[in-house]
Order: structure tokens, then C-alpha cells, then sequence
């Protein structure tokens, strides 16, 4: 009886131990993970290496690293209009701008769709009191036009904004106004971003209110006594 | 067995009723090892559990930063074939390490979030969260106007946004240069590696969740049961140190997607927000629209006066 105590003993005993030693020999093997920091680094860099090569055949481990651009998207040209109803033939289709307006007088002053008795009506504009020949051409229908006069293409409708939007147009420039997706880094690949008109209707430029979609279920900072209630009376009208 | 020996010398020897003694308290200790014995038994039966879902392997890995790279290669292949096996889903499990020269850091334009949580989508989607509870690294908070206590606000909000006297400040991990998560992981399972990017070595936390605990900016999430994942669904481009999916009962954060970062290309939440919120680059680099940001815009860092140094800013235009 004594036996079997001592030797059941003596194994706790000696798996204490033996956790003992393996808790120190592991202390040991970190702080000399730690005391090697080179080994480390050489370790990092060698699998950054072999992960370039691996992507990106292309030699680019040379001091001049050739940079991928920055690709701003354009509008691909002057919008056209759908034509609402067909003509003799049965055809549908769309037309250019000048279509129309260059048999048309343009009215300098016009600000709104309202004042409008043709074309354009219901369209929603909301844009400052500018007039419609602020930015869009009397003289060239199918262009825009700046505050001075000169000429400039629909695809580089983000010089028109910029004329007034300066302090976004720097912000853009830096990278700090306007979505973007690909390459932070453009050794390694190309940076698409927004235009001003990917995301702003020129015409109701707001950005405009969204619904909120996905939620996680996560009750983190749960609202105070008085929103449950509030969130009570928005539930009870959906029954 | 002892007590004729008693019988026999009763009064000169007043070693035997110690030697009586001794049986009595062998028998005593006997019973108190087998009791210990027994609470052993019990202690470590969670480990016997855990062991049934545990290869031998994957019990014997050492840590992260002690494995060869050949030892590294069996283990992302026996990663990947566990995916395989569990989730039906063939994926490839990177080791990205940190780009020499860089570090990372996020900002967020709070005068343009307009709190509608497509990067809180895009980061459940691309870190392979559990589909249940819709986990995700980030919270949008929707905060009263006049005061960046993150305490404050709710996220809990619906419907139409942004709400006239409300801002949207998202919340995710810091990766801070002073990580309190990091000081008080008994295992050292989670650390800041040199590109700032605090990581959690998966196979080596013990779930003791007190990183969750110090971390100021509630950044850390608990896996209290195996994720689930379609398999149509399971993002294959993973990082050992980021995506991978997760063991059941460990500790995860937000890695700046390393697997993609490390790789050249911008998180996920970035490349997600509709209105260009966030801005994500490399402090390092004198000429990243980061740098420009620091010194030109008006930049908060949540709960500064805890010292915690975050890696991630807040500013407004
Ligand atoms: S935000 Fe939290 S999880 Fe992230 S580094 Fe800081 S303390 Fe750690
Ligand atoms: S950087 Fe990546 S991991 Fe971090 S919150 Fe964004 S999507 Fe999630």
C-alpha cells in the first residue's frame, strides 16, 4: 500500500519536474530567439525576397525601381441621351448632345430644370445658384467649358471641378479625398482611383445618405435606456 | 501488518508507535495522491478534450518565430490541408513577412465616413470570419457630436446614415507601439513585428483572452466556436499570421491584412469604403499621402493619454 503511495507520489512528483523543465528550457530558447535579432531580419527578408520573384518576375530588385502609374478613371466621352420613344424605322438609340443643341439657341441664364419646357425637366439640381453654361459650352455642346472661357473635354471633367473644389482637388492629389483600390505600394502594381464624378452627381453633388447593410452581432456599447425604447417603438411598427 | 510487533515491545521502544503512525499516514497520503492524482486527472481532462481535435503535430508546433523554414513549410502545408479537410476549401497559406523600410499606418477622414459599414463587410469577407455572427476586425461607432470618447457612442445604429448630430468614427485595431496586449500575454503568443503589425500566432495562444482584456480600444475578438465558412465563400489568398482561419478558442485582431499589405496592395476595408474615408500607406516613405495628412489635416489618435502610441490616425478635412 505504501508502495503504490510513494511511487504515485514520486510520478506527480516527476511530471511537476518535468513541466518545470520544459517551461525553463522554453524560456531559454526565446531569449535566444530574442538575443539574434539578425537571424530574424535575414530570415524576414529572405522570404520577402523569394515572395517577390515568386509574384512578380519582372526584375525590380534594383536601386532604380520603375513605378507602376496611378490610374485616374475618366468618363469615356460626352454623355448621350437615350431617346425615350423609336422613329419611323423601329430603332431606339442614343444621341450627342450637339444633336439637339446645335440647332438651339442656349439661354445663358437658366439655373434650373424647372424654367425648363422641352428637354432636361425633373432633372434634380442642386449645385450652388451657378447656371447651366457655367461649366456646360454654349459654343460646343458636346465639351465643357472652364470660368475662363477655354475648352475642356468631358473626360477631364475633373480640371472644371477643381476650379472651385481646390481644397478637395489638393486633398485628392494626396490621396486623401476619394476612394481608390490596387497598390499602396507602386513599385509592386498599379493604384486605380474615383473621379469627382464616380461618386458626386455634378448636378446634386451631395454625397448621397446610404442604408446601413451589414451589422455584426456584437452588442458593444449597447445604447442607453432611452434609445431601447426608441428602438422598442421602430420595431413594434413593423409588426 | 505492524500491530503484533506493537504487542510485543510496548513500553522500550518508542519508535514502533511511530512506525504505527507511519502506515496510518502512508494510507493518508495514499489517499491524498490518489486525490491529487485524481484532480490531475480532472485538470488537464479539458487537454484530453482538446487533444481529440488536435493533431499530435499541431500540439508539438513550436512558436511562429522559433520554426525553421523547412518546419514552417510542413506546418502551412498541414494547415492547408486541414482547411481542405474541414472547410472543403483548397487554399494557399502564405508566410508574408514585413517589407524592409516600411511601416505601416491607417487614417480615416471622419468628415466624410458616413458610418455605412461596407468595410466592416469587406473585412468579415476577406479574413474569413465565422458567417454566424457576422465577426468582423472593425466597428463603426456612431458617436455624438463634440467628443472623441469612443465609450460614448453605439453601434448599434440602423437604417439611413449619416444622422444629422451624429459623426462615424470605425474602430479596429491600432497596431499601437506600445501594445499593452502584448505586455500581458503570459505565452508571448502575440507581438509587434517590424513593419508595426501587432500578429497572433494562432497555434500558440492559450485563449487566456487578457489581451482582450488590455486592449483600450476593444480591438480583439474571441473565437468561441470553429468558425463556419461555406466553402464557396472561404478567401484562398492567406497569410499564416493573418487569415487563415482560426482554431476554435484562440484570440484574433485586425493585421492590416498583412497577406495583401505585405504584398503591395491596400486592406480590404480601403478598397471597400464608397466614400474615401481611408487612407492606408508607409510612414516611412517622406513622400506617402500618409505623411502629407500628418502635417497638413487636423489628426486625432483615440485615447491618447494612455500612451499606447497608435499606429492609426483620425482627422477631418
Ligand atoms: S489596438 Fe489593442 S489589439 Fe491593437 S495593438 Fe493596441 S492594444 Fe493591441
Ligand atoms: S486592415 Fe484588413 S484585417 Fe484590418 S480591419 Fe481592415 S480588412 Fe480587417
Amino acid at each position: 500500500m505504501s508502495r503504490i503511495a510513494n511511487l504515485l507520489f514520486a510520478g506527480v512528483v516527476c511530471l511537476i519536474g518535468a513541466m518545470f523543465f520544459v517551461a525553463t528550457s522554453r524560456t531559454a530558447l526565446r531569449e535566444d530567439s530574442h538575443a539574434t535579432p539578425d537571424a530574424v531580419a535575414s530570415v524576414a527578408q529572405s522570404g520577402d525576397v523569394s515572395f517577390q520573384s515568386a509574384s512578380e518576375p519582372a526584375a525590380k530588385s534594383d536601386g532604380e525601381q520603375e513605378a507602376y502609374p496611378t490610374v485616374i478613371r475618366k468618363p469615356s466621352g460626352p454623355p448621350r441621351i437615350e431617346l425615350a420613344g423609336t422613329d419611323p424605322q423601329g430603332r431606339t438609340g442614343s444621341v450627342a448632345c450637339s444633336t439637339c443643341h446645335r440647332v438651339r439657341q442656349p439661354n445663358l441664364d437658366n439655373k434650373t430644370a424647372a424654367t425648363l419646357d422641352e428637354f432636361h425637366q425633373g432633372m434634380t439640381f442642386s449645385h450652388g445658384s451657378i447656371a447651366c453654361y457655367s461649366c456646360h459650352n454654349p459654343d460646343d455642346s458636346d465639351s465643357l467649358r472652364l470660368a475662363d472661357g477655354t475648352l475642356v473635354a468631358y473626360q477631364e471633367v475633373m480640371t472644371l471641378c477643381s476650379q472651385c473644389h481646390s481644397k478637395q482637388a489638393e486633398s485628392f492629389a494626396h490621396g486623401a479625398h476619394g476612394g481608390m483600390n490596387g497598390h499602396w505600394d507602386l513599385t509592386r502594381g498599379p493604384q486605380m482611383k474615383n473621379n469627382c464624378i464616380d461618386c458626386h452627381d455634378p448636378h446634386a453633388p451631395a454625397y448621397p445618405k446610404m442604408i446601413v447593410g451589414f451589422k455584426p452581432k456584437d452588442r458593444f456599447n449597447a445604447p442607453l435606456d432611452h434609445s431601447h425604447d426608441h428602438e422598442g417603438a421602430e420595431s413594434h411598427d413593423e409588426h | 501488518m505492524t500491530s503484533t510487533e506493537t504487542d510485543s515491545t510496548p513500553s522500550s521502544k518508542p519508535s514502533l508507535p511511530i512506525v504505527e503512525n507511519f502506515s496510518r499516514r502512508a494510507a493518508v497520503k495514499a489517499g491524498f495522491a490518489t486525490l491529487g492524482a485524481g484532480a490531475f486527472v480532472a485538470a488537464i481532462s479539458p487537454l484530453r478534450q482538446a487533444a481529440k481535435n488536435t493533431s499530435a503535430a499541431e500540439f508539438m508546433q513550436t512558436h511562429y518565430t522559433e520554426l525553421s523554414t523547412e518546419q514552417k513549410a510542413d506546418v502551412i502545408a498541414r494547415l492547408e490541408a486541414e482547411t481542405k479537410e474541414k472547410y472543403g476549401a483548397d487554399v494557399t497559406i502564405g508566410d508574408d513577412r514585413p517589407i524592409p523600410g516600411t511601416k505601416f499606418v491607417y487614417a480615416i477622414n471622419l468628415s466624410v465616413c458616413n458610418g455605412n459599414g461596407k468595410c466592416v463587410e469587406a473585412c468579415h469577407k476577406e479574413n474569413n470570419h465565422d458567417r454566424d455572427t457576422n465577426q468582423s476586425y472593425i466597428r463603426v461607432i456612431e458617436m455624438p457630436k463634440g467628443t472623441m470618447d469612443m465609450e460614448q457612442g453605439s453601434t448599434t445604429y440602423t437604417g439611413v446614415v449619416p444622422k444629422d448630430d451624429k459623426f462615424y468614427l470605425p474602430v479596429q485595431c491600432q497596431q499601437c507601439d506600445e501594445p499593452p496586449c502584448v505586455d500581458v500575454c503570459p505565452v508571448k503568443a502575440t507581438w509587434k513585428e517590424e513593419d508595426g503589425i501587432v500578429v497572433v500566432d494562432y497555434n500558440w495562444c492559450i485563449g487566456c483572452r487578457y489581451c482582450e482584456a488590455a486592449c483600450p480600444y476593444h480591438a480583439r475578438r474571441f473565437n468561441w466556436k470553429k468558425p463556419e465558412v461555406p466553402a464557396a465563400e472561404v478567401n484562398p489568398d492567406q497569410s499564416y499570421l493573418s487569415n487563415r482561419i482560426r482554431p476554435v478558442g484562440v484570440v484574433e485582431k485586425c493585421t492590416y491584412c498583412l497577406h495583401r499589405t505585405r504584398r503591395g496592395k491596400l486592406p480590404a476595408c480601403l478598397e471597400a469604403c464608397p466614400t474615401g474615408a481611408r487612407v492606408f500607406g508607409n510612414i516611412l516613405d517622406k513622400d506617402s499621402n500618409i505623411r502629407w495628412i500628418l502635417e497638413n489635416k487636423r489628426v486625432y489618435i483615440l485615447k491618447e493619454e494612455l500612451g499606447t502610441k497608435p499606429a492609426f490616425f483620425y482627422y477631418f478635412d
